[in-house]
C-alpha cells in the first residue's frame, strides 16, 4: 500500500491563551484532491501556515510520503515538494512573470542564464498543464485570474508535487474559476497530490476526492465527498442546523427611494470599475445586489456611501445628489438620510483604538446633540446614546469604554449596525453584513435589516454570499465586471442561472 | 568664464559630488530593500571621525578607512536592529542616529585629542592623496583635451575613482544578479521573498550592511581626502542631500550620478560666486545655490516634473501575516 | 484582549527606556574617562540647584514643549512632522517682523500680536509640505526635512543681506524695541511677593506653553477635531467612510502642528535674544521629536519631558562649563532616549507585554485549578 502523501498527526498549535490548532490529524492519499472547509477562524489557514513552515507547531508529527518530516521554515518546505497558492498572492508587482517564478529558485549568482533556463521551463509547464502565460508580462499589467496562474507556476517550477490553494476562488469569476478546476484536476492526473482549503461548498462537492471539516481549531470530520452531501457538510461546519431560510412577509414596494443612472467609477489607476450602471431602490423593498468579489460591487457601494467620486446621475428621495464635487462625501449622504454598514469594519466602519462609545457616533460625530459648544463635544450625551444601543442591540460585553478591537467580529458588526439602523434612515447600504461574523448574530443582524425594511426603508443589500442575497432580497440585481448583467426576482431564479450571470452570460433580450 | 575656470569649476565638482554620490548609493541599497535612512548623514560622520582619528594615530589611511567603515557598519547594525529586528520606526531611529553620531563624534574626538572637538591635521600616506592618471603632464599642453584630462580627469583621489566605478557596480548587482533580483523584491514585496524561501532578514540586514560601507567611504572620503581630518559637524547635511539625490534619482544607479553631479555641481557654484557674477552677469545668492537641492527635490517629490515613486514596501517593517 | 495594564503601556515602559538610555549615557561617560556619578551631580545641581539654574532649565522647557506638542499633534493624524526646527525658523522671523515693524504700545499686546505672527509663520511653513503630501503625495517627513533647510538658507539670506541693521557685521537684527520685552520670572513673582532668579530667562510664554498644553489636551481628546484627527491618524479609509476630509485634516493638524513650532519663538526670539539671531532655534525643533515620544503624545507627558530634556539641557550646559565633557552628550543622551523610547520601543515592549500575559495566564490557571 502506497504512504499518504502527506500526513499529520496530533498537530497543537496556541497563540497566546487562544487554540487555533487542537490535536489536528489529516492523510492525503497522492494523486487525489482533498478538500479542508470551515468557517472563518476555524484554523484552516494555522494548519497551513503550519504545513509551510510559517508557524511551528506546539506539538505533532508531519509525514511526507510516510517520512517524519520538519518543516521549520518555507524553504524546508519546498524542498519537501510542498507548494502553496494564497488568497492574497505573493507577487512582485512591477517584475515580470518570469522573474517572478525564477525569485528564489536562481540556478547561480547570475541572473542571466536562470532567466534563459525558466523560460523553457516555463515553456515546458505552460503546455503540459494548460497554464499559458506571457513570461514578459509585468504582473500589475494582468488580470488576477493569470495571476493565479503564476502562483501555480510558481510551485510547479519549484518541484512542488503537493499543491496547497488557500480559498482560490474567492477573487475568480465562475468562468475563471471552472478552468481553475480543469487545471487541477490536470494537475491530478499527472499525480500531483492537491489540498483546496475554501468555505464554499459546491467547489467542495465538484472536484474533490475527501473532505476534512474544521470547526474551532478541530478537524470534526473526514468524509469521502461521495459519501456526503452539502447539507451534511454544512451542519458539520457550523455545528447545528442551518438556517439559510430568513422569515419575512412580501414586500409592499412604495415610492423610489435610490436612483442610480449611468453611474461611472474609474479607479486611482484609471480603471473604470463601474461601467455605467442604472437603477432603484423603492421603499420598503430590498435590492441585493449579487456579484464575484471585484466585479465593481465595492466600488459601488463606496460611491453610493460618499467614499469615492464617481459619474452619472444619483437621487436620493428625487433629490440630486453631487458625485464629484465638495459634497460627494458621507457627511452629505447621511444628511439625506442615507446610512452605511460599509464591507470591512474593522477598516472602514470602526476605529478599532477608539472605545464603544466613541465608535457608537462614528460618522454622525459632528451631529448638533452631540457638541458642547462650538470646539468640544458633549461626551456625556454619547455616551448615554452608546448606552442605550449597546442594550438594544444585546452588544457583549456590555461595557462602552472597551476598545472596538476587543469585542468579537459579531459584536464589532452589531456596534456598526446598531449605529446605522438606529439613524432611522431613508435608504441603506449595506456591505457584507455577515462577513466573519458568528451564525447567532447572523440571524440577528438579517432580522434587524428585514425590520428596517418593513418599516418602509430603502434597502441596498451588497454580498458575494449567494445564499444571503437570495433568502434577503425582494429583487436581485447581478454585478459583472462593473456592469448589472440582469435584474432577476428571488422566486423566479436560482443559483444556476445567477451564477451563469455572474460569470457574464446573459440571457436573451438582455443588453450587456 | 574662461575654459580653464570651467574646468576648476567641473574638477571642484567632481569632488563635492563624491559624498553625495557615495551615500546616495548607500541610501539606494538600503531603499531598494525597503529600510529607509534618514540617518546616511549620521553614519557618514561616525565614518568621517573614526577614519580620521584612526588615520592619525596609525598614520595609514587604509587603515583609517576601515576604521571608518567599521564605525558606519556599528550605526547600520542599530538601524537594522530597530527596523528589522525589532520592526520599528525607520524614521524615527534614522533621527536617533544622527544625534547619536553627532554627540558621540564631538565626545570622542575631545576626549581622545582634546582639541575642540576635532582631529589632529593629516598629512603625508594619513590622507588619500590625488593620483596622477599615466600621461597627464605629458598630455596638458595638447589643446582642448590635454588640460580637461590633467585638470578634470586626472588628479583626483582614489576615492573619486571609487565612488565613479560604484556607479556601474551597483546597477549591474541590482539587475544582473540573483542578489539584486532578490534585494529588489524585498524592498517591493516582503511576502513574495520570504514565501520563496528566503530570509527577508538576512536580505534587509545585507542591504543594510552593503549601505552602511558605502557611508564609510563617503564618511571617509569627507575627513581623509576632500579635508584633511575631522571636524565637528563636517558633512554639514551631505547625508539630506544624499537623499534627495536619491529621490531626484528616482532610485536607479545611473540617475543617482546625475543627481549627485547636478548637486555636487551647485555646491561647486556656491564656493566660487565670482564666476557665476562673471558669466551671468548677475548676482546670485550664495543661499538660493544651497537650497536649491532641496527645493529641486520638493518639485520632484510633488510630482511637477515626473514622479518618484519609492519602492512599494519601503519603510513598512515586515510582519508575516497568518 | 488588552496585552497588558495601562499604568504599564503609560510608565513601565517609558520608564524603563528611560533607565536604558541612562545606563548607555553612563557607560559613554565612563568611555571618555570621567565619572557618571559626579558628572550626574553636576547635572543635576546645574539643573536644579538654584532659582538661577532652574530659570534656565525652564526657559528650555518653554522651548521643548512648543516644539514637543508640534510633533504630538502631528503624530495622532499620523503626521511624523519632522519640520520643526524649520516652523520654529519661520515662527522666529514672524515674533522679529511683528516686535520691529509695529510699534506695540505695551509687552502683553506685543505678545498677542507677535504670538499670532509666529503661529501664522510656522503655519504657513507646515502648511506647504501639509498640501503636498495631501494632494501631490510627496512624503511629509522628507518634505519637512526639504523645509528645514531652506528656512535655514532663506533665514540665511534675511538676516544677511535684509533685516541686519545698517553698519552691523552681525547676521541679526537690531534689538526689539523695549515694549515688546516680555517679563521674565524674576519680574512675574516680584509683586507676589516671591523673589526669582533675575538673570534667569524663564519668562512669561512658559505660562502660554502650558495653556497650548491645556489647548491641545482639550483639542486631541474633547473636541470633534481632535475626534476626527485621530480617527483619520488610525484609519484613512475609515475617515472617509465617516465623511471625514483626509486632505482637510493632513492640512489642518500640520497648520495647528506648525503654528506651535512657530511659537516656540515667543520665546527664545522675544522672551530672551529679544532680537532674531542666526541658528537661534538651537535643534529645539528636533527635540521635540524625543519629547513628544517619551511623552507618548500627551500634553501631560509632554511637559513632564520638556522638563526633563530642559534640565538635561541646562545640566549638559553647566557640565562642559565645570568638567571637559562637552556639551555633545546631551545630543548622546537626546539620541539614546529617540533610540529606545522610538525606535527600538518594541525592545522594551514585548517582553513586559511577555511578562504580564505570563503572569495573567497563570492565575487564569490557578483559578481553573482551584
Amino acid at each position: 500500500m502506497t504512504a499518504p502523501a502527506i500526513e499529520l498527526r496530533g498537530i497543537s498549535k496556541a497563540f497566546g491563551p487562544v487554540q487555533a490548532n487542537k490535536d489536528i490529524s489529516l492523510s492525503v492519499m497522492p494523486g487525489t484532491i482533498h478538500g479542508i472547509i470551515g468557517e472563518n477562524g476555524a484554523g484552516k489557514s494555522t494548519l497551513m501556515s503550519i504545513l509551510y513552515g510559517f508557524y511551528k507547531a506546539d506539538s505533532g508529527v508531519i509525514l511526507i510520503n510516510g517520512k517524519p518530516t520538519q518543516i521549520p521554515d518555507s524553504q524546508a518546505a519546498i524542498r519537501a515538494g510542498i507548494g502553496m497558492v494564497f488568497q492574497h498572492f505573493k507577487l512582485v508587482e512591477n517584475f515580470t512573470i518570469l522573474e517572478n517564478i525564477v525569485l528564489g529558485a536562481e540556478e547561480g549568482s547570475l541572473l542571466r542564464p536562470s532567466l534563459a533556463k525558466a523560460r523553457t521551463e516555463l515553456k515546458r509547464l505552460s503546455e503540459e498543464y494548460e497554464l499559458h502565460v506571457d513570461p514578459d508580462a509585468l504582473i500589475e499589467e494582468i488580470g488576477v485570474g493569470m495571476q493565479q496562474r503564476v502562483e501555480i507556476l510558481k510551485a510547479l517550477y519549484r518541484h512542488a508535487d503537493i499543491l496547497i490553494l488557500d480559498e482560490p476562488t474567492g477573487v475568480l469569476t465562475p468562468a475563471e474559476a471552472d478552468h481553475l478546476f480543469r487545471i487541477l484536476a490536470n494537475l491530478r492526473r499527472e499525480g500531483k497530490t492537491i489540498i483546496l482549503i475554501t468555505h464554499k461548498l459546491r467547489e467542495i462537492m465538484d472536484i474533490t476526492e475527501t473532505v476534512s471539516v474544521m470547526r474551532r481549531g478541530q478537524m470534526t470530520a473526514t468524509v469521502r465527498t461521495a459519501d456526503t452531501s452539502p447539507q451534511e457538510l454544512a451542519e458539520l461546519m457550523v455545528g447545528r442546523k442551518v438556517l439559510l431560510q430568513v422569515e419575512k412577509t412580501a414586500a409592499r414596494p412604495g415610492a423610489p427611494v435610490l436612483e442610480v443612472e449611468n453611474l461611472r467609477v474609474v479607479d486611482e489607476a484609471g480603471v473604470e470599475r463601474v461601467k455605467g450602471v442604472s437603477f432603484n431602490v423603492r421603499a420598503g423593498e430590498i435590492l441585493g445586489i449579487a456579484g464575484v468579489a471585484g466585479n465593481g460591487q465595492s466600488e459601488l457601494l463606496e460611491v453610493l456611501g460618499g467614499m469615492q467620486h464617481a459619474t452619472g446621475l444619483l437621487k436620493v428621495n428625487g433629490q440630486s445628489l453631487d458625485l464629484s464635487g465638495l459634497h460627494s462625501d458621507g457627511r452629505t449622504r447621511r444628511a439625506h438620510g442615507v446610512a452605511h454598514v460599509p464591507e470591512d469594519r474593522q477598516r472602514e466602519g470602526l476605529i478599532m483604538e477608539y472605545s464603544a462609545w466613541e465608535n457608537a457616533v462614528f460618522g454622525y460625530h459632528h451631529e448638533q446633540k452631540y457638541q458642547k459648544n462650538m470646539f468640544l463635544m458633549d461626551q456625556a450625551a454619547i455616551r448615554a446614546d452608546a448606552e442605550a444601543k449597546i442594550e438594544r442591540f444585546d452588544i457583549r460585553p456590555p461595557n462602552a469604554n472597551l476598545s472596538a478591537k476587543n469585542f468579537s467580529g459579531g459584536n464589532q458588526q452589531k456596534i456598526v449596525v446598531a449605529r446605522e439602523i438606529e439613524r432611522n434612515p431613508d435608504l441603506l447600504l449595506v456591505g457584507q453584513p455577515t462577513r466573519g461574523v458568528d451564525i447567532g448574530a447572523i440571524e440577528f443582524i438579517h432580522k434587524q435589516i428585514i425590520a428596517l425594511r418593513d418599516q418602509g426603508k430603502a434597502i441596498l443589500l451588497v454580498s458575494v454570499e449567494l445564499d444571503e442575497i437570495l433568502s434577503l432580497s425582494d429583487r436581485i440585481a447581478v454585478m459583472f465586471d462593473g456592469r448589472i448583467m440582469g435584474e432577476r426576482l428571488p422566486h423566479e431564479t436560482s443559483p444556476q442561472e445567477l451564477g451563469l450571470l455572474m460569470a457574464g452570460v446573459v440571457g436573451k433580450g438582455e443588453a450587456a | 568664464m574662461d575654459y580653464l575656470t570651467l574646468l576648476q569649476v567641473l574638477d571642484s565638482t567632481l569632488r563635492m559630488s563624491t559624498p553625495l554620490l557615495l551615500a546616495c548609493l548607500a541610501g539606494l541599497f538600503s531603499e531598494r530593500a525597503g529600510i529607509f535612512d534618514i540617518g546616511l548623514e549620521g553614519k557618514m560622520l561616525v565614518a568621517a571621525f573614526l577614519s580620521g582619528a584612526v588615520a592619525f594615530v596609525s598614520g595609514s589611511v587604509w587603515i583609517g578607512l576601515l576604521a571608518g567603515i567599521g564605525g558606519s557598519l556599528a550605526m547600520s547594525g542599530i538601524h537594522g536592529l530597530a527596523s528589522i529586528t525589532f520592526r520599528g520606526n525607520q524614521l524615527i531611529s534614522g533621527v536617533a542616529i544622527n544625534f547619536l553620531a553627532a554627540g558621540l563624534t564631538v565626545l570622542a574626538a575631545q576626549s581622545w585629542f582634546a582639541q575642540g572637538g576635532r582631529t589632529p591635521s593629516l598629512t603625508g600616506a594619513a590622507r588619500f592623496n590625488a593620483i596622477e592618471l599615466p600621461f597627464a603632464t605629458a598630455l596638458k599642453d595638447v589643446p582642448v583635451i590635454g588640460p580637461l584630462y590633467y585638470e578634470l580627469i586626472s588628479g583626483h583621489t582614489i576615492l573619486v575613482y571609487v565612488a565613479l566605478a560604484v556607479v556601474p557596480l551597483s546597477w549591474w548587482v541590482l539587475f544582473r544578479t540573483r542578489f539584486g533580483l532578490r534585494l529588489r523584491a524585498v524592498g517591493e514585496n516582503p511576502a513574495a521573498v520570504d514565501t520563496a524561501g528566503i530570509s527577508v532578514v538576512r536580505l534587509r540586514f545585507t542591504a543594510v550592511a552593503i549601505c552602511g560601507v558605502l557611508t564609510g567611504i563617503a564618511g571617509a572620503y569627507m575627513a581623509t581626502g576632500l579635508q584633511a581630518g575631522f571636524i565637528k559637524d563636517m558633512t554639514a547635511g551631505r547625508g539630506y542631500i544624499a537623499l534627495a539625490a536619491l529621490i531626484f534619482a528616482k532610485w536607479r544607479p545611473w540617475h543617482a550620478l546625475t543627481a549627485c553631479l547636478l548637486f555636487g555641481f551647485l555646491q561647486a557654484l556656491a564656493l566660487r560666486p565670482d564666476v557665476i557674477e562673471s558669466t551671468l552677469h548677475i548676482k546670485v545668492q550664495v543661499q538660493l545655490l544651497d537650497a536649491l537641492p532641496y527645493i529641486l527635490t520638493v518639485i520632484i517629490l510633488a510630482g511637477f516634473v515626473g514622479r518618484a515613486i519609492p519602492p512599494r514596501a519601503g519603510g513598512e517593517p515586515y510582519v508575516k501575516e497568518r | 484582549m488588552e496585552k497588558m495594564p495601562k499604568w504599564a503601556d503609560v510608565l513601565l515602559v517609558p520608564l524603563i527606556s528611560l533607565l536604558l538610555a541612562g545606563v548607555l549615557s553612563a557607560l559613554v561617560i565612563l568611555a571618555i574617562g570621567e565619572s557618571p556619578g559626579k558628572a550626574l551631580w553636576i547635572m543635576i545641581d546645574g539643573a536644579m540647584g538654584s532659582k538661577y539654574n532652574w530659570g534656565y532649565t525652564l526657559y528650555y522647557a518653554t522651548n521643548f514643549i512648543f516644539t514637543g506638542l508640534a510633533v504630538a499633534v502631528a503624530f495622532h493624524a499620523r503626521m511624523f512632522n519632522i519640520g520643526g526646527e524649520g516652523q520654529a525658523m519661520l515662527g522666529g522671523l514672524g515674533v522679529a517682523l511683528a516686535c520691529t515693524y509695529i510699534p506695540w504700545p505695551h509687552w502683553s499686546l506685543a505678545i498677542l500680536g507677535a504670538g499670532v505672527a509666529s503661529a501664522a509663520f510656522g503655519a504657513l511653513w507646515a502648511v506647504i509640505p501639509a498640501w503636498l503630501q495631501a494632494k501631490r503625495g510627496s512624503h511629509i517627513v522628507i518634505t519637512t526635512i526639504m523645509f528645514n533647510f531652506i528656512a535655514s538658507a532663506l533665514l540665511n539670506y534675511l538676516l544677511v543681506e535684509v533685516l541686519k541693521p545698517k553698519g552691523s557685521m552681525e547676521p541679526a537684527t537690531g534689538k526689539f524695541p523695549e515694549a515688546t520685552h516680555l517679563p521674565n520670572f524674576h519680574d512675574m513673582l516680584a509683586p507676589l511677593g516671591i523673589s526669582f532668579s533675575r538673570g534667569a530667562p524663564a519668562n512669561v510664554s512658559f505660562i502660554i506653553a502650558l495653556l497650548a498644553c491645556v489647548f491641545v489636551w482639550l483639542l486631541i481628546w474633547r473636541s470633534r477635531l481632535g475626534y476626527e484627527m485621530r480617527a483619520f491618524g488610525h484609519s484613512e479609509p475609515a475617515a472617509r467612510y465617516a465623511g471625514i476630509n483626509p486632505t482637510k485634516m493632513i492640512v489642518i493638524s500640520m497648520t495647528i502642528s506648525g503654528a506651535l513650532a512657530g511659537m516656540m519663538a515667543l520665546n527664545n526670539v522675544m522672551g530672551e535674544a529679544e532680537r532674531l539671531v542666526l541658528n537661534a532655534t538651537e535643534g529645539a525643533g528636533f527635540i521635540g521629536i524625543a519629547v513628544a515620544l517619551m511623552g507618548r503624545n500627551h500634553p501631560l507627558g509632554v511637559v513632564l519631558a520638556a522638563i526633563l530634556f530642559g534640565a538635561l539641557y541646562q545640566g549638559g550646559a553647566i557640565l562642559a562649563q565645570d568638567t571637559d565633557i562637552p556639551v555633545q552628550l546631551v545630543l548622546v543622551i537626546q539620541a539614546l532616549v529617540i533610540l529606545f523610547t522610538g525606535a527600538l520601543d518594541n525592545m522594551v515592549r514585548m517582553p513586559v507585554e511577555k511578562f504580564f500575559l505570563a503572569r495573567r495566564l497563570g492565575a487564569a490557571k490557578a483559578k481553573k485549578e482551584a
